[in-house]
């Protein structure tokens, strides 16, 4: 079990003063002027060497992720944006980052901006979350004050701010293309790509989009050293994340654990353990709603990270562990999955705004026993025509779920299908 | 709330007028439509504060298309598009309750069926007779450890049962003012309730 010394998060829980003095005892801000002082590519070499990967879902590697900022501003301004619109189902990890270690976010905020030439950073918070943007908003203008943002940022020379943006309820608006249209002030609809954001991003100007976690880890990275960091885990998987254990546990919590950490241990010290013991799991879903589920076999041995998740075609995703015991109907749980991605399609491709109605439907009718083997097969089948099919990843997203439960649960869902013939066919367009 | 008066002008009052400008001023001059989610916000406040009814009529979403200096459709397609911005009237609590699959797991249908009782709403999206209440199925929350959650205006009540539901509700029925947010069990927020194995205060993490 990672030791106390080695969490990022030391305030994971709101025990402590989240304020400015208290996350200033905590190391928050010490020697900032310093880190900068190292310069643009000594910062993107160091966050490279950690190893960090997005913390966000994708996983990708920050470091890289910065060095594709233009090195010099042709004229046009660079933005660091902050993906705060945590919704994920499953996912609850950023919220505490922001309404218990808060400076640690706009710390990281300053150093991710200067390492990409930003001077200025806007941080996308999801609306639902008013009272963490509310805390987030007095946090940011305590540094302010304290003239840790503005100019001459913490004494670095570099000018900087942060601005806080409220979301309004739109879970694409996490797809960063998305984001970066609802902050332009337009529907959350994901842009095509190429132009990617480093080249054109917010107004035109290179951008880039970080997880929240991803940034307010950096910090402390570059304080203790990617020796540190890249120490922690296992190979291209090093580090610390906040894992978020919902559903059919004993005591269901957020924790912040070593990449790589086996599943069960996960669940067994920190969570309590899955609701009427480990022989009771049926299936846990290991990194929010669209990463494929995983049947108990798979969990008996799994370990927790990007590449162990993605070797059994699943993945981790934002770290959330969504755990279901005997009692769940897993079809049923996917199927409100099914639900929530119908909801949260944005309309934009047809193949997802229909083909999302169109899944939840074929799932319902599973679940109500009202589908034929030879039903759930076109539904399995269906679902390659939506993934791959659209601009932004969504379309995966809503189709994993359901390749996932066909490849752990198959014979449980074919033991659903029925002799059900509907009187007619069911033409039925997406509402 | 059917017979609701259509409103025919809307206004920004001194309070909001204060928060457009700050709203506005945050973005590059010429990007002023970065803030119209806000003045949208601005504005369904305002109604709540000054009509009881928290909700974004037509007349204010013209004001603001003028205000930005845009065509009215591109304040429209944002109002529609985001869920949070209610476009009828809701009741004085809009309840919105969680049933994705977390929520769904830990007994969301409870809290669903608990709400229908106490405030006599036969579905979702309907508003009680007495006006009090809204009830709204929303999705994923974004608290998931703290499953299930119901949030009632800006607030999230966590680690509800239909016990404490109902008790809250019959609470907010009498009069009485919405309790603090947060879980309803005493938990220190996403800590687990139980045996906590981490930053526990004999390790000098505490205060």
């Amino acid at each position: 079990m990672l030791n106390d010394s080695d969490r990022i998060y030391k305030n994971l829980y709101g025990q402590l003063d989240w304020r400015l003095q208290g996350a200033r005892a905590r190391g928050d801000w010490d020697g900032t002027a310093a880190i900068l002082a190292r310069g643009r590519d000594a910062i993107i070499e160091e966050v490279k060497a950690s190893g960090m990967r997005g913390r966000g879902g994708a996983g990708f590697p920050t470091g890289m992720k910065w060095s594709f900022m233009p090195k010099e501003s042709d004229g046009r301004p660079h933005y660091l944006v902050v993906n705060a619109d945590e919704s994920e189902p499953g996912t609850c990890k950023d919220r505490d980052i922001m309404r218990h270690e808060p400076q640690k976010l706009i710390e990281g905020s300053l150093i991710a901006g200067f390492a990409m030439g930003a001077h200025t950073g806007f941080i996308y918070i999801r609306g639902e979350y008013y009272n963490e943007a509310q805390r987030l908003q007095l946090a940011i203008d305590e540094a302010y004050a304290a003239g840790l943002l503005g100019k001459n940022a913490s004494g670095s020379g570099w000018d900087f701010d942060l601005i806080l943006h409220r979301g309004a309820g739109a879970y694409i608006c996490g797809e960063e293309s998305a984001l970066l249209e609802s902050l332009e002030g337009k529907k959350g609809m994901p842009r095509m790509k190429p132009p990617f954001p480093a080249a054109m991003g917010l107004y035109g100007c290179p951008t880039t989009v970080n997880n929240v976690e991803t940034i307010a880890g950096v910090p402390t990275i570059l304080r203790r050293g990617a020796a540190w960091f890249s120490a922690l885990g296992r190979p291209k998987n090093s580090g610390t994340k906040i894992f978020c254990i919902s559903g059919h546990v004993n005591n269901p919590c957020n924790v912040e654990e070593e990449m790589g950490v086996p599943l069960k241990d996960l669940i067994e010290k920190h969570a309590g353990g899955v609701r009427g013991g480990w022989d009771n799991l049926q299936a846990i879903i290991p990194g929010g709603a669209s990463m494929p589920i995983l049947n108990k076999e798979m969990c008996d041995t799994q370990l927790m990270d990007f590449d162990s998740l993605a070797a059994v075609k699943s993945g981790m995703g934002s770290g959330a562990i969504i755990v279901m015991d005997k009692s769940t109907d897993v079809v049923k749980a996917i199927w409100r999955l099914s639900k929530f991605f119908k909801h949260e399609s944005c309309g934009q491709c047809t193949p997802c705004r229909e083909g999302t109605g169109w899944m939840m439907r074929m799932m319902d009718r599973v679940v109500q026993g009202k589908a034929a083997l030879a039903d759930i097969h076109l539904l399995e089948q269906m679902t390659t025509q939506v993934a791959g099919h659209t601009i932004c990843a969504f379309g995966e997203a809503a189709s994993w779920p359901i390749q996932g439960m066909m490849r752990a649960f198959r014979p449980q869902v074919e033991a659903r299908a029925t002799d059900y013939r509907p009187l007619q066919p069911v033409a039925q367009a997406a509402e | 709330m059917s017979a609701q008066v259509e409103v025919q002008t809307f206004s920004f009052d001194s309070i909001s007028q204060e928060a457009v400008a700050k709203a506005v001023a945050l973005y590059p001059p010429g990007k002023q439509m970065s803030a119209v989610k806000a003045l949208l916000d601005i504005a369904q406040r305002q109604m709540a504060r000054l009509t009881g009814v928290a909700w974004v009529p037509q007349a204010a979403m013209d004001a603001i298309a003028r205000h930005l200096g845009v065509a009215p459709i591109r304040v429209y397609e944002n109002a529609t598009f985001y869920t949070m911005f209610n476009t009828k009237p809701v009741g004085k609590y809009h309840l919105q309750v969680c049933t994705t699959t977390p929520c769904w797991l830990r007994g969301s249908d409870d809290i669903v069926n608990a709400c229908r009782s106490a405030t006599g709403i036969a579905s979702f999206g309907q508003t009680s007779e007495d006006g009090l209440f809204t009830l709204t199925e929303v999705e994923c929350l974004g608290a998931c450890v703290n499953a299930p959650i119901l949030q009632i205006n800006d607030d999230y009540y966590e680690d509800l049962d239909a016990v404490r539901i109902e008790k809250l509700l019959d609470g907010l029925k009498t009069g009485g003012a919405l309790p603090p947010a947060g879980s309803t069990i005493g938990r220190q927020t996403s800590a687990p309730i139980a045996n906590q194995t981490t930053l526990l205060p004999a390790n000098g993490q505490a205060e």
